[in-house]
Formats: structure tokens, C-alpha cells, sequence
């Protein structure tokens, strides 16, 4: 079962990308969270929303829904849309595609979020939209500390 | 963002001081550039020192810059990079 949930709805605009941003860490503080494993999350909400508003919505207005869950010591994000939808994942997803390269988009966003988040999935339909769904497991502090000592004791 | 100019040693100072995200990126796309061809350094530095956020628009931002640069024979640098924003490079 989920401890906690939330949900928010925003229109595609891209100054919209901090609140969003900053509105999931805020959530996701309550697992008590290192400013590194804040800085992931921020960052892949950052990508999943930006993708929705420059390519899923692609100048046009719509709304970019984001929904998640606190379960356990873990965070369960959900970014969707309902704009164009993406033709290809698996290509989306390959490192430095990207469909504007004469914007220098650098076409490293879903390489982010698989990267900084445990898990990350891709549901798309043509014309219909784009649900991203990722997660990260926030470690309690105590085991932060064990992980720090074995380091330590590893090094040494 | 800030930008300073020395002139002896032909070197441009670039010091972002807002999160670097797809909002942001073209304001600082746009100055940065307007900086680089208005003064022609043959040295250009992005102080990172007051970024507290940036996600991938940034690293198309830098490849960006480095091509400008490149074109006006300027040598780019990087530097006070966090780690926060090493991890995305």
C-alpha cells in the first residue's frame, strides 16, 4: 500500500518546469532524502516534464500531469501528457538522439532519468500521449551511515 | 548572468547565475553568444560557481557555446563545476 500521493496538473509552459520540479522534491522530502538523491529527482522530473511541454506538446498548449507515491522508503513517479506521443521509445531512449538537434537538444533526457532514477518506463501511443513512470528507493539514514563506514573500512 | 571582460588577456568570464533548464538555456544562450561576439576573446570561461540546478538542456547549451567558440578561435573552459552538475556531463 501507498503511504502517501499526490497529483498536479500544470498547462506545457516551460517556466512551469521549476515549479514542477520543485514541487516532487518537496514531496519526495518527507523520505528524508540526501541533497544528492534530491538533486537526481529534481533533475528527472526536469526531463520527463520538459519532454512533454518541447516535444510531446511541441508549442501547442495541454495540460502535463504528474502523479506520485510514497511506498515505504520509496518514490514512485508518473509524468504524463496527451500530446503527439513518441513513434519509436526504443530509439528515443538511445543516447544523444534527439528529433531537434538543430535546437541543441542534447538528446541525453530518458539516458538521465534511467541513470539517476532506479527504474524507468516509457508507455506511448501515437496521438494520444506519453506516460513516463520512474522510481527511487531513498536509503534510511542509518543504512546511509553503514554504507559510509564500510566505505571507509574498505579504504583503508 | 554576469560577464566580465580582460581585455590584456583577451579573456571573456561568463558566471551563470540562474538554474540551467529549458527555460532558462536561451537567455543564456543569447548572451553568452551577443558577449562572444561583441568582445572576440581568444579565451572564454563558464564559471559554474552559482548553479544550483541543471539538467541535459545544459549540456546542449555547452556543446553549443563550444562550437561558437570554436568559430570565433576562442578556447572554451569550465569551471567551478559541483558535482551535482559534473554527474550530468
Amino acid at each position: 500500500m501507498f503511504n502517501n500521493e499526490m497529483k498536479l496538473e500544470f498547462i506545457s509552459k516551460s517556466s512551469n518546469e521549476a515549479f514542477a520540479r520543485l514541487t516532487v522534491a518537496a514531496f519526495a522530502s518527507q523520505l528524508d532524502p540526501t541533497i544528492e538523491e534530491l538533486a537526481d529527482i529534481k533533475t528527472a522530473v526536469s526531463e520527463a516534464v520538459t519532454n512533454s511541454i518541447v516535444h510531446g506538446y511541441d508549442k501547442k498548449q495541454g495540460i502535463v500531469k504528474i502523479c506520485a507515491w510514497l511506498k515505504e522508503n520509496e518514490i514512485i513517479i508518473e509524468i504524463s501528457d496527451k500530446g503527439k506521443g513518441i513513434e519509436n521509445v526504443e530509439q528515443a531512449k538511445e543516447p544523444l538522439y534527439t528529433t531537434k538537434p538543430n535546437l541543441e537538444r542534447s538528446g541525453m533526457g530518458f539516458t538521465i532519468m534511467e541513470s539517476f532514477m532506479d527504474t524507468m518506463e516509457v508507455e506511448s501511443v501515437v496521438g494520444l500521449g506519453t506516460k513516463v513512470t520512474m522510481s527511487k528507493i531513498i536509503k534510511p539514514k542509518e543504512e546511509k551511515e553503514e554504507d559510509e563506514f564500510k566505505m571507509l573500512m574498505t579504504n583503508t | 548572468m554576469e560577464s566580465k571582460f580582460y581585455e590584456e588577456d583577451k579573456l571573456l568570464v561568463l558566471k551563470i547565475t540562474s538554474e540551467i533548464d529549458d527555460h532558462n538555456v536561451q537567455e543564456i544562450r543569447r548572451k553568452a553568444d551577443y558577449e562572444m561576439e561583441r568582445y572576440m576573446p581568444k579565451r572564454v570561461i563558464f564559471d559554474f560557481d552559482s548553479v544550483t540546478f541543471m539538467d541535459s538542456s545544459g549540456i546542449g547549451l555547452i556543446i553549443g557555446r563550444y562550437k561558437f567558440a570554436n568559430m570565433i578561435g576562442a578556447k572554451l573552459e569550465l569551471s567551478n563545476l559541483t558535482r551535482k552538475c559534473k554527474k550530468n556531463f
